[in-house]
């Protein structure tokens, strides 16, 4: 006996498994990042004066940053969407262009840090360096982990196209809805504290 | 998910098992030390607070100067007692246990939707356990500023308060995979024919539990974040500025706010005690219908009572904060709304209440757990009511009558259902039965002994007697009327303890003792009873999948032959 | 999703890109507005819709929330009213602090 619908939708819900799955992890990653925007709003809103982002933070290099999430985002679909054309070579060129994108994303992210390090400006520093250093933080961990995983279905978990084509297309949707949300979190993070 | 017939090794088949079934017996076996670990742990404070100035005996070297515990270590023992009991004692019990083994059972599935998911969870809450009890063991002792680690003080204190962060951060993220697999199992593999409105009332308690810990966790999982990056890398987002320790004044950088923590812990730990009760009610409307051989009254009201619940437990968070001195309208918010949320509970407790009504009432060991439940739960719903109101919190809040009022909704509350889930379900487990004699008298001096450590809290918290003081208030004069209730309290907590041995032979006994053969002894209705073997079969529970044709409770159906009617059984 | 034609999938390809030069557009915008001094109040507003506009594009074409199902959408409604009470409530009760 196998579980049912891990594949196929079951026809009340029109969902399989995975997919609500992944929507509610989402849901509990909106209520993380909600969390820390919280002490943000909290802590801006308390503070007798409080940095302007573009003052003490790249907006270019962010900009660019925000460019590449963007793209990486449109790859990771194209590539679900490929698969979904039974065009697994177009599947392979797309999940890589999204790795590289992503790690485009952590590279200009390595020299911003470092850049903020070398001029003595530390989460330590102030509330404002405190709060950007911890969102952003958290927000690389979630790129590494979704790299981590896209990364295992570019190379060695790509074999199920083989014995189960239909369950590994459905394990990219999943891992792409995870990759558009890290997108959006940046789409928030990026205004909130480099603009304003 | 094949069920491929090779040979599995101890390690496949018992320790990393993806079986709902060992899983939830992994959950249930290592809550259960821990729940006796929290127990022990009051039991050694207990005896300070009767016998202030004297050393405790047998363990007193290792707790302070001449074996009287010190003040930080009494504080450590109380942390740790609130962090255990909670996180790794009931929710792993009430959520993991009850809800991985019988969840699945109850709605007619095979197993849970994610079963490697299910089996990641539970290493998840094992290595988070672990890593909280080594806080013993770290220079400066355990996590020592209350399960509620509220700043500055947490934030200046010693290591132990670092390793009760990391393992927060693992039990949280243990919870959330368990809760997105119970949401997933519930609204996707229900056999069929078991409609929403047909499900136990067992699973929809589960099914909102899940609900709130998906939801309430991960703000507490940011605060810790905070809370670590204060501690470690110097950030200031709980630290005020200008804050003086002793005389000293503080290396911070200052401009944070301890207010930000307690917003985003009570936040989590509000719905966290309807994560508490929730289960409980679940298991005791299941318990109660098979033992009054009738119908539960008011199922709707029941569902509908807890999904509201579910809701208003997000908007009443600030009540635990009615001193922090906030304005007058927000506190008439909170007060509102913690108002408002008294009426499903009260809902929910009536309709168990009213279950009873006419029915053939058998007065066998869980029954008797459940009919105990609902006067406890009573008082402890009740004496909540003053603590909601605002004004009479000044009073209240963080006295001993705060300690009363939760521990008499989750210990003879939440824990009595999880020891009436145990005794019912136990032959489905093992397929044998449990000593009658020794379970009614494991309820009887339990309830008489949770009655004599929790009753006299009230007195003493409306005298004033503040909660987590290391000598049970012995230097303050307006404790001295009260402070004999101190040693009552104590003996009744050891008799208590006592008391547990009856349950504890019991389950050794019984585990020895030999299988029945009968798969549905107290003739439930419910399918986890009626169409599996006892126990249930290793891979897929079913020898066929039922198919179900009516509500969980149809006991007594007029012209029936049987005085229950299986959910599956045809026509 | 599961039955969608290779028709369909080559229409949702072209409804990417064009997604993709909004998105593009947008934050372009946003940078651009932030340049301008509006005070507070108008800069915040109109950083998070425009933040809030190119999300609901990520989350109904690329997420493919546009065709999801009711199931999704009551668990995204839950946790969107979650959200604003732990941004709302906090706040509120901050500001609405008795000045000692």
């Amino acid at each position: 006996m196998d579980i049912p619908y891990t594949v196929k939708d079951r026809p009340d819900t029109g969902l399989y498994n995975g997919k609500l799955g992944i929507w509610l992890f989402l849901a509990s990653e909106v209520m993380l990042f909600g969390g820390l925007f919280s002490a943000y709003v909290f802590l801006r809103t308390g503070a007798e004066s409080w940095p302007t982002g573009a003052d003490i933070l790249n907006v270019p290099l962010a900009t660019l940053n925000t460019l590449f999430l963007i793209t990486s985002s449109v790859t990771m679909v194209m590539s679900w969407a490929s698969l979904k054309l039974k065009e697994f070579d177009k599947f392979k060129l797309y999940a890589g262009l999204t790795l590289l994108l992503a790690a485009s994303f952590l590279v200009v992210k390595y020299f911003e840090y470092t850049a903020k390090f070398h001029h003595g400006l530390f989460p330590s520093t102030n509330s404002f360096l405190g709060i950007y250093f911890t969102l952003t933080g958290l927000h690389v961990l979630h790129i590494i982990g979704g790299m981590i995983v896209i990364f295992f279905f570019w190379m060695p978990g790509a074999k199920m196209w083989e014995s189960d084509p239909d369950r590994f297309t459905n394990r990219i949707e999943i891992v792409g809805l995870y990759w558009h949300f890290v997108d959006l979190v940046w789409i928030f993070l990026f205004p909130v504290l480099y603009l304003l | 998910m094949s069920t491929d017939h090779h040979k599995e090794s101890i390690w496949t088949k018992y320790i990393f098992s993806t079986d709902h079934k060992i899983i939830g017996l992994q959950y249930g076996i290592t809550s259960l030390v821990w729940l006796l670990v929290g127990f022990i742990l009051m039991m050694i404070m207990r005896y300070q607070l009767a016998y202030p100035g004297n050393p405790v005996p047998i363990v007193g070297n290792l707790l302070g100067e001449g074996g009287i515990i010190a003040p930080e270590m009494y504080n450590s023992l109380g942390a740790m007692h609130g962090t255990i009991m909670i996180f790794l004692g009931v929710v792993p019990l009430a959520f993991g246990a009850f809800g991985n083994y019988f969840l699945p059972l109850q709605i007619g599935t095979i197993d849970m939707a994610f079963p490697k998911l299910n089996a990641a969870s539970y290493w998840m809450y094992f290595v988070g356990s672990i890593v909280m009890i080594v806080g013993f063991f770290v220079p400066g002792g355990a996590a020592n500023s209350g399960w509620t680690s509220y700043p500055p003080l947490s934030v200046t204190a010693t290591m132990g308060q670092t390793v009760w962060l990391l393992g927060m951060v693992f039990l949280i993220t243990s919870s959330l995979l368990g809760s997105i697999n119970i949401l997933v199992t519930v609204i996707q593999l229900r056999a069929k024919g078991m409609t929403w409105m047909r499900l136990p009332i067992f699973v929809w308690t589960q099914f909102i539990t899940a609900f709130l810990l998906l939801l309430a966790f991960p703000p507490l999982e940011a605060a810790s974040v905070l809370q670590l990056m204060d501690r470690l890398v110097g950030t200031s987002f709980f630290m005020p500025s200008g804050l003086v320790v002793s005389g000293v004044v503080q290396n911070y950088t200052g401009g944070g706010s301890p207010l930000l923590w307690q917003h985003l812990f009570w936040f989590l730990a509000h719905p966290e005690v309807y994560v508490l009760i929730l289960p409980a009610f679940g298991i005791i409307t299941e318990v109660i219908a098979n033992n009054t051989r009738k119908p539960i009254w008011g199922y709707k009201a029941m569902v509908y009572a807890m999904v509201f619940l579910g809701f208003m437990s997000f908007i009443v968070w600030a009540h635990h904060m009615y001193i922090t001195g906030m304005g007058t309208s927000i506190g008439a918010f909170f007060q509102t709304t913690t108002m408002i949320i008294s009426i499903p509970s009260v809902v929910i407790l009536t309709t168990l209440f009213l279950s009873l009504w006419g029915g053939s009432i058998r007065f066998n060991t869980p029954m008797l757990f459940a009919l105990g439940f609902i006067p406890m739960f009573g008082i402890g719903g009740l004496t909540g009511l003053p603590l909601g109101l605002a004004a009479a919190d000044i009073h209240l809040h963080d006295t001993y009558y705060v300690i009363g009022h939760f521990h008499y909704v989750v210990a003879p509350g939440t824990i009595f259902a999880l020891f009436a889930g145990i005794y019912y379900w136990f032959p489905k487990i093992t397929g044998k039965r449990t000593n009658e004699t020794l379970g009614k008298l494991h309820f009887f001096f339990s309830f008489i002994f949770m009655n004599g450590v929790f009753m006299p809290m009230f007195v003493q918290g409306l005298a004033g007697v503040s909660r987590r003081l290391w000598d049970g208030g012995e230097i303050y004069a307006h404790a001295a009327d009260v402070l004999y209730l101190n040693e009552v309290m104590s003996i009744s907590a050891w008799l208590l303890g006592l008391a547990q041995i009856f349950f504890i032979v019991n389950m050794i006994i019984s585990l020895r003792g030999k299988k029945t053969g009968e798969t549905n002894p107290w003739g439930a209705t419910t399918i986890d009873w009626t169409d599996t073997t006892s126990p249930p079969l290793g891979h897929g529970n079913f020898e066929t999948v039922p198919t179900v044709y009516r509500g969980p409770y149809e006991y007594s159906v007029p012209g029936a032959d049987k005085d229950f009617t299986p959910q599956s059984e045809k026509g | 999703m599961a039955d969608l034609t290779p028709e369909e999938i080559k229409h949702h390809v072209k409804t990417y890109v064009i997604v993709f030069v909004a998105l593009a557009f947008l934050t372009v915008v946003t940078v651009a507005i932030s340049y301008l001094d509006l005070g507070v109040g108008a800069s915040v507003v109109l950083a998070l819709g425009v933040a809030s506009v190119k999300g609901a594009l990520v989350a109904s074409y690329f997420m493919h929330l546009i065709d999801e199902k009711i199931t999704i959408y009551w668990t995204l409604l839950i946790t969107a009213a979650m959200f604003l009470i732990l941004m709302l409530l906090p706040l509120g009760n901050m500001l609405a602090q008795t000045k000692i």
